[in-house]
């Protein structure tokens, strides 16, 4: 009897719950009016099982039915980018970078971050049903892609590695596809925060933290704050995603868009200027920064600032060791995070990182696979952005410095595709051999292998943009207008407090001093020459 | 014997030493702004370096205005009347005790050296300091005046030149202020607006 009893309280308590959860999740402003027109949980198309993502992309299409074509003139979709301004080839196809080098050859695990489903070196691009939806309008948070399935999901229980005994639970899709919505912070974090194999570990101003950030992390995204969601920023436009650290907008120089104005148009939306304009502060002496300074300068002091802690360096060439029952060896600081991976070699991370500061126009030089390096220039610059005081096209930013050792072939003299995780056997990952790994990502990416692999110090470049921080948390003025401040580094710019010049103050106090030394001499001279009177 | 004449007006009193304390603030801050050291902190040295310079300039407007409207500009007509008898006095005769050359009055209060230095503080100095310092403060509206060419750089160096200057000037005239007849008798005379004047030889005690 007692037990039924429970049973009943429990099921209404789970109602009203439920009915809260839905209503708070539904509404906006209103109480009780649905923020969305459509409930899609309602629509017949998805009142079924699904197999496959695949099905689901499908069932999408029959009523969103240019979606897909949108999707595929799309960064997230190409994975490439031809650089505006230098034409380079990039996007994650085609770069390779000091983290885990290059997803070319990795693809069945760096793919769970593609949009689609399947991506390989000879992925159809034009294909509409292999686009993935549900990795951006998921609401429910139970949409998972996981490692080694090239970005499909599993939807039955299925064991991975094949041998290994480890079942990957299958997700049921039914539940995810009808309650679809707008993309969500956590959408792009699955890929954003945790880009270069974790969380934190690639950007250092994304990361898990800015999922429900306070204020002093984030002022825009603060969860009892405006709460933000990444696409508040990065708008869309026909599913484009404007804001990217491939050509970046290195210096706005307009003011706030207007709604309509023929004049912004073209204009990337995703900047500060974009909301806030270029006179910002009620402090007239402040605006007076905003032609060289990028407001990131000063608004982000610090970088993985959420306890997140991020990468800041990364040598490949101790990668190999095992331990004592000749596992791939692991060891660990006092927090938890790896410092040596057999399979990764040796780590630094940081935490509340203090930026480096460049002048920065947007153009952002890659060294790609067919480009030529020399040892002796190292370290090789994987990206550098590129930027001067004179331009007057850039303004002084803040950023990641990433350093790092990878192989390279000495005698081709390029930097390497290496594969690394895969089931086969000249994965770096399964077998810890360079020359194996390194012959076999070549070989895919279809690029010339000498047979030698050596290791080369590299330095790649991430702006900081994210986890602006509220205005009392901004920088103090001392921190860079003083001899060794912040921007100690930075020249074409006279920056007060930072700049007094030797001569002229050698001059200057020259003067000073021999007023007061003349007038201490006549004094003295006059008191001597009273006594005498 | 001496005289005891009303040398320095309520007006110019105020403006003296109003002008006084603010300069010396402005020196304060402003060289804490150059990076000679740190005192206020920066953004406070910015802060009340700015809040100053609205003050000077404001009350440089009310000392320019007066100096037109009353005629006292004409104290700082350069002249080369007793120029080197003035000289040769700081230089040797202040030290033998003789009497100043040059005895100031109502319509003649500066000697023709303090003429000649006044003169360039107000010509050369003040506006060097005024001029750029406004361009310094309005830094954001340069692209709106047309001065496109015009680098902060440039404003700023002849700004510390004119601090400089305006110290080294400061140095001297402290000290100046001592070689009355006491060494209190010049700065009393600014304070109350009486100078005792000397006629005669009238040598000093002591
Ligand atoms: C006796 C008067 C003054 C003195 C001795 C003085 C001295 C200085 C000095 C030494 C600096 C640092 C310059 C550098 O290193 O770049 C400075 C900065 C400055 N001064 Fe003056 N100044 C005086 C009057 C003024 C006036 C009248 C104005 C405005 C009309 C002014 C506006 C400024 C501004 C805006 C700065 C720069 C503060 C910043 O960093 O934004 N000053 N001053």
């Amino acid at each position: 009897m007692k037990r039924i009893w429970q049973r009943v309280l429990f099921a209404v308590a789970s109602c009203i719950v439920g009915i809260a959860v839905a209503v708070a999740a539904e509404s906006s402003g209103a109480v009780g009016v649905p923020k969305s027109t459509a409930d899609h949980s309602k629509f017949k198309e998805l009142q079924r099982e699904f197999a496959s993502g695949q099905e689901v992309t499908k069932a999408c299409l029959s009523c969103h039915t240019e979606a897909a074509k949108q999707i595929h003139q799309t960064q997230h979709w190409k994975w490439e980018v031809i650089n505006p301004q230098t034409q380079q080839k990039l996007g994650k196809r085609h770069v390779i970078n000091n983290y885990c080098t290059s997803a070319t050859s990795n693809f069945k695990a760096c793919a769970s971050c593609h949009i689609g489903y399947g991506m390989s070196e000879n992925f159809d691009f034009a294909s509409q049903e292999n686009v993935d939806c549900l990795a951006c309008h998921d609401t429910t948070g139970k949409y998972t892609k996981p490692s080694g399935f090239a970005g499909a999901p599993v939807t039955k229980d299925t064991e991975f590695p094949p041998g290994s005994g480890k079942i990957i639970k299958g997700t049921n899709l039914t539940p995810i596809a009808q309650a679809v919505g707008k993309t969500r912070r956590q959408n792009c974090g699955n890929c954003h925060f945790t880009g270069g194999g974790g969380d934190g570990v690639k950007h250092g101003d994304l990361d898990t933290s800015l999922e429900k950030p306070d204020r002093d992390l984030d002022v825009h995204m603060a969860k009892d704050g405006l709460n933000f969601s990444c696409a508040t920023c990065h708008k869309t436009d026909a599913h484009q995603v404007p804001g990217s650290r491939y050509a970046p907008t290195g210096k706005d120089g307009h003011a706030a868009l207007m709604p309509g104005n023929p004049d912004d148009k073209g204009r990337n939306v995703a900047t500060c200027q974009s909301c806030h304009g270029q006179a910002p502060h009620k402090q007239a002496k402040l605006n007076d920064h905003t032609d060289k300074v990028a407001c990131q300068t000063c608004h982000i002091p610090e970088f993985a600032r959420g306890d997140v802690p991020t990468k800041m360096r990364w040598d490949w060439s101790t990668a190999g060791k095992r331990d004592k029952n000749g596992k791939p060896l692991v060891v660990k600081d006092d927090d938890g995070y790896d410092t040596y991976l057999g399979i990764k070699g040796d780590f630094v991370w940081g935490t509340n990182v203090k930026p480096d500061y460049i002048w920065m126009n947007g153009v952002n030089k890659y060294t790609l696979a067919e480009d030529k390096i020399e040892k002796s220039a190292e370290p090789i610059y994987i990206n550098k952005y590129e930027g001067s005081a004179r331009d007057g096209k850039s303004l002084i930013w803040p950023i990641k410095t990433f350093t790092g050792k990878q192989p390279f072939d000495p005698v081709n003299k390029t930097l390497v595709v290496t594969h690394l995780a895969g089931a086969d056997d000249t994965a770096f990952w399964a077998n810890l051999d360079w020359e194996k790994a390194v012959a076999s990502g070549m070989k895919t990416a279809g690029r010339p292998f000498s047979g030698k692999v050596d290791f080369i110090e590299t330095v790649s470049q991430w702006p900081i943009t994210h986890m602006v921080a509220p205005k009392e948390k901004a920088l103090a003025c001392v921190e860079c207008h003083s001899r060794n401040g912040r921007l100690a580094a930075i020249d074409g710019v006279y920056i007060p407090g930072r700049d007094a010049k030797g001569m002229l103050d050698m001059l200057g106090w020259g003067v000073v001093l021999l007023a007061f030394v003349g007038s201490l001499g006549h004094g003295l001279m006059r008191i001597v020459s009273r006594r005498k009177n | 014997m001496s005289e005891r004449i009303y040398l320095f007006k309520g007006f110019e009193r105020f403006w003296h030493w109003s002008q006084a304390a603010l300069i010396m603030f402005m020196l304060l801050t402003g060289f804490e702004i150059h990076g000679s050291y740190a005192l206020f902190g920066f953004a406070k040295a910015v802060s009340y370096h700015s809040f100053a310079a609205w003050a000077l300039v404001g009350l440089w407007v009310f000392a320019i205005f007066w100096h037109f409207t009353t005629g006292e500009w004409r104290h700082y007509i350069p002249t080369t009347d007793k120029m080197i008898a003035v000289a040769r006095f700081y230089s040797s005769g202040i030290f033998r005790n003789e009497p100043h050359p040059f005895k100031p009055s109502a319509s003649n209060k500066h000697n023709p050296l303090q003429r000649l230095t006044y003169l360039g503080i107000l010509v050369f100095v003040s506006p060097l300091i005024w001029i750029t310092g406004w361009l310094y403060l309005f830094y954001n509206d340069w692209a709106a005046w047309g001065l496109t060419n015009l680098s902060l750089d440039w404003v700023a160096t002849g700004h510390t030149v004119g601090a400089f200057l305006m110290l080294a000037f400061l140095v001297s005239h402290l000290y100046l202020a001592t070689t009355g007849h006491t060494p209190l008798a010049h700065i009393k005379a600014m304070i109350t607006g009486w100078e005792d004047v000397d006629h005669g030889h009238a040598p000093r005690e002591g």
